[in-house]
């Protein structure tokens, strides 16, 4: 099947509003008679069932939290990019457009992404209508902040919880549609495979994490808000929960899965303690505005704060090694993830490493104390040469901007980061890639739809600070309820989709013998044993940096890796109850075939954009080499083994912004 | 650190449940109190048991998954924190802890430390939200300045998690400090006065009606709440309400 993104004609500026007006309609009457299915319940699966419900469509939502609101677009920390230009400092829908292809490394697709930036302000627009209480200052004006990778401030906020406050507007706007009775949500369920009839999604297999039965839902189209992979790493920074198995299902069932190898790695998260690491803790990126990144300048001192006998305050400033300011003048502390992560492990790599296992880098607020007291006192009319006083004052300001990340990190790490740097090292964060879809949003599976971090299209090769909410909200409140109305108008009189088709035993027997194969397999190593392996692999040999020959080793260790799952994973209790490691089960199984995928598709792509770095693709001076030749998306079509995938390629075509080469010096 | 733990182990919501006791060691001041719990699942997946069931997801405190009784304290000793934020470096080495669910009525256990909070969602279902729809045609944000204590104290209030700890440290298992504290974000905006009267009457209804208790002002659930919600957000509730049922 040759891949058709459906970009509409006409001037860029012009293509979605141009498409809004000339796509298919339903009649409120007939939406009535229409049911969509809403798998997850986050930024975009929890604003696409509200909008969807609002516009009159049956929806069912589903989510395998206890609640909708603890879908893990929650734990989004520093804010949501919007061209609203509220700063005045030179912000307009295209300069969004482009500073998002640029961060994105020439990968994404343009029409998706200017689309993006162009309902990025009805967004906050609605959120604030909703009650989303964003920072404001004191003129009661909305408050912006600064993001990495861009020269304006645009960056919505809500202290360190912005996820938390959209996703709760989200939530509410889905309350408000399941009291009305027009959402029948499903919580604690879990999607296990997508039924297709006569080529169209027409419904869901899913398992009740309660009673453990398998249920049968049926609707016109499915929607699938599923969010990330990173996961496959084991430690990262999403959810325990978080997993790739309604997304890697639907490509089973033949939707593309495109740029699987595009992973971010977050230049600022809590480095790892032990080897009873569960998680990683992300601290917003937001801090760089802020926080001064470094490494101390001669080995010497390395050891000497390694070993105790030194303190990171207690080093001059000619011994830090300021390295990001160092090396992009222009950015500074402020460039991307992607070139960050990668900076934090090269100084790492190099022995520059401040914590015990080497793994650290410094992120220093001393700085932005003095900075922001200087002119607290100034307007005060304190001593501004009272250094303490000063400290003191620039530490109050500093609360009142970051003071849940200051607590968070205090409460794990056990040092107070008013007193001493911040140690942080980079950790898989999100996912740019994700299932194919095409200007609607649409898969290449009729009906069946991805928004989102489930699908790839916005953020090419990385995905810039303060965008993933900004794509959420935009899929699920602005773009999809608009374009799955073109599909569905075709559906008005089709009727109720039945669950006692042959397609539906089939799908529900599928799942039913793996559960069944998982449960009695009597095997001897519990599953987190083969998920910490296989993310040890991925880490490792999928991970900042990549070359050929780790891949090729990585694709063998994960084939093998997974026979051994499927030979000695032991899953105790039963099928038909709540079983967590039955569930964990399903997940690590698609993980296995995920990141075989996952490399191979890294192995494909010889060159080095965004996220995917490979060693031997790379200027003299260290930094990303991309090649012309790879501007392409990689679109994966399966074939009974994540081995004998089909490379189909999306050639990406620029317009209306010139490929450069991505400079932040 | 060598613990002994005392968890609460239930089959399911028909099954009665009991205390047992279990012994770990090896565990580290650095581990977080979930992931002791980690440890102790894999050595019970080992030896052929069945593990503790717990609610846990995003293990940074703000999915309000997590929800446990440790040593009659919700989410643990340590202040302002979940239990997934909890390090073991809050206990010594030869501690006896108690872990158990939250106990309610209207949260019945449904294995082991979980518990059912679906009436939390139901509230919120009955009036916890401002009934604008999705067009794109709302006015501009920053058509209406709000005053930045009002907007300060909405956010405040509007970082409840939804975890229960209050409604399970109260002694009349009342649920006014999560009631309350979305009626306040809403009452503390411009946006949220259309709805005002018809949602503090409906949520505190169906309050009512999940079987929460009174409040009778002990405080208990401040104490315990792990985002700092204040009591301030029940005072500011119970004028809302009265002030509502004048207007009838």
């Amino acid at each position: 099947m040759a891949l058709d993104s459906k970009i509409p004609k006409g001037p860029l500026a012009d293509k979605w509003t141009n498409h809004k007006n000339h796509i298919n309609l339903v009649n409120p009457a007939n939406k009535r008679l229409i049911d969509v299915i809403v798998v997850g319940t986050g930024l975009a699966g929890g604003s696409a069932a509200a909008t969807l419900a609002e516009l009159g469509y049956n929806v069912k939502a589903f989510c395998f939290q206890d609640s909708p609101r603890r879908a893990h677009s929650i734990a989004a920390q520093g804010g949501i990019n919007a061209a609203k230009n509220y700063q005045g400092d030179g912000d307009s829908t295209y300069r969004l457009f482009y500073d998002t292809v640029k961060g994105g490394d020439y990968r994404s697709r343009e029409s998706n992404v200017h689309r993006l930036a162009e309902v990025s302000t009805n967004i906050i627009d609605q959120c604030v209508a909703q009650g989303v209480p964003f920072a404001r200052d004191y003129g009661g004006l909305l408050d912006n902040r600064s993001f990495g990778g861009v020269l304006v401030s645009r960056t919505f906020y809500a202290k360190g919880q912005t996820g938390q406050q959209l996703l709760l507007g989200a939530y509410s706007a889905m309350n408000r549609q399941i009291g009305r009775g027009k959402i029948k949500m499903h919580t604690r369920h879990e999607m296990l495979d997508v039924v297709i009839v006569d080529g169209k999604a027409r419904g869901i297999i899913a398992r009740n994490l309660v009673t453990g039965e398998i249920e049968r839902h049926s609707a016109h189209a499915v929607v699938l808000g599923t969010g990330g992979y990173g996961n496959a790493f084991y430690l990262s920074t999403y959810a325990m929960g978080s997993n790739v198995t309604a997304a890697w299902k639907a490509h089973k069932r033949g939707a593309y899965f495109a740029n699987p190898c595009y992973t971010q790695i977050h230049p600022t998260c809590i480095p790892v303690s032990g080897d009873h690491q569960s998680k990683l803790t992300l601290m917003s990126e937001s801090l760089r505005n802020d926080g001064r990144i470094w490494v101390p300048k001669h080995k010497k001192d390395v050891e000497a704060i390694r070993d105790g006998s030194l303190k990171p305050t207690q080093l001059a400033e000619e011994d830090r090694d300021y390295y990001l300011e160092r090396r992009y003048p222009a950015f500074g502390n402020l460039v991307p993830r992607d070139v960050a992560s990668r900076a934090a492990k090269e100084r790492c790599d190099a022995g520059y490493g401040v914590n015990k296992t080497g793994e650290a880098v410094y992120l220093d607020f001393a700085s932005a104390f003095m900075r922001y007291g200087k002119e607290q006192a100034h307007v005060k009319g304190l001593n501004e040469d009272d250094d303490a006083l000063v400290r003191k004052l620039g530490q109050e300001i500093v609360k009142n901007k970051y003071g849940n990340l200051f607590q968070m990190y205090e409460k794990i790490v056990d040092q107070n980061p008013y007193e001493t740097p911040m140690m942080i090292y980079p950790a898989v964060h999100y996912t740019m890639g994700g299932i194919w879809v095409d200007y609607n949003l649409m898969t290449t599976v009729p009906g069946l739809y991805a928004i989102g971090e489930a699908n790839f299209s916005d953020h090419g090769a990385n995905r810039l600070g303060a965008s993933a909410l900004m794509q959420g909200l935009a899929d699920g409140y602005f773009v999809l309820p608009y374009t799955i109305g073109d599909y569905l108008a075709h559906d008005i009189r089709t009727g109720p989709i039945s669950t006692d088709s042959k397609e539906f035993d089939e799908a529900e027997k599928s799942a039913t013998e793996i559960i069944d194969k998982l449960v009695n397999n009597n095997g001897t190593h519990s599953v987190d044993y083969f998920h910490k392996k296989l993310g040890k692999i991925m880490w490792n040999k999928c991970g900042m940096a990549r070359n050929e020959k780790d891949l090729k080793e990585a694709i063998t260790e994960i084939t093998e890796l997974r026979a051994e799952f499927w030979k000695d994973v032991k899953i105790p209790g039963e099928a038909n109850e709540y079983n967590e490691e039955l569930a964990k089960a399903g997940r690590v199984a698609d993980f296995l075939e995920l990141g075989e995928l996952f490399a191979k598709d890294a192995l494909v792509r010889e060159e080095s954009a965004g996220g995917h770095f490979r060693d031997e693709y790379q200027t003299p001076e260290g930094e990303a080499m991309r090649r012309k030749e790879f501007q392409f998306v990689s679109a994966w079509e399966f074939k009974g083994e994540p081995k004998d995938a089909v490379l189909h390629k999306e050639d990406l075509v620029y317009e209306n912004i010139e490929v450069k080469e991505r400079s932040y010096k | 650190m060598n613990l002994t733990l005392k968890i609460w182990r239930q089959k399911s919501a028909k099954d009665k449940g009991k205390i047992i006791d279990y012994a770990i060691g090896d565990v580290s001041p650095d581990m977080s109190f979930l992931e002791m719990l980690d440890v102790l699942n894999q050595d019970l997946i080992e030896k052929g048991e069945e593990p503790v069931a717990f609610d846990h997801d995003c293990r940074e405190g703000i999915c309000g998954s997590c929800s446990m009784f440790v040593n009659g304290q919700a989410h643990g000793p340590d202040s302002m924190v979940t239990v997934c934020q909890l390090h073991m470096r809050s206990f010594n080495d030869g501690d006896t802890i108690y872990i158990e669910p939250w106990r309610a009525t209207a949260f019945p256990v449904i294995k082991d430390l979980i518990v059912d909070r679906s009436a939390f969602d139901r509230i919120q279902q009955a009036g916890g939200f401002i009934s604008v729809n999705t067009s794109g045609n709302t006015q501009d944000a920053n058509s209406i300045p709000i005053e930045k204590e009002n907007a300060d104290n909405a956010f405040d209030a509007a970082t409840c998690i939804g975890c229960g700890a209050c409604v399970a440290s109260c002694k009349n298992s009342s649920a006014m400090l999560f009631v309350s504290a979305k009626v306040s974000q809403f009452a503390l905006l411009p946006q949220g006065q259309v709805e005002a009267t018809d949602r503090v009457m409906n949520m505190v209804k169906q309050m009512d009606d999940e079987g929460f208790g009174n409040c009778t002002n002990t405080g208990a659930c401040e104490v315990e709440c792990p985002k700092g919600i204040s009591l301030e957000n029940i005072a500011r509730m119970n004028r809302e309400y009265l002030s509502a049922s004048f207007k009838g």
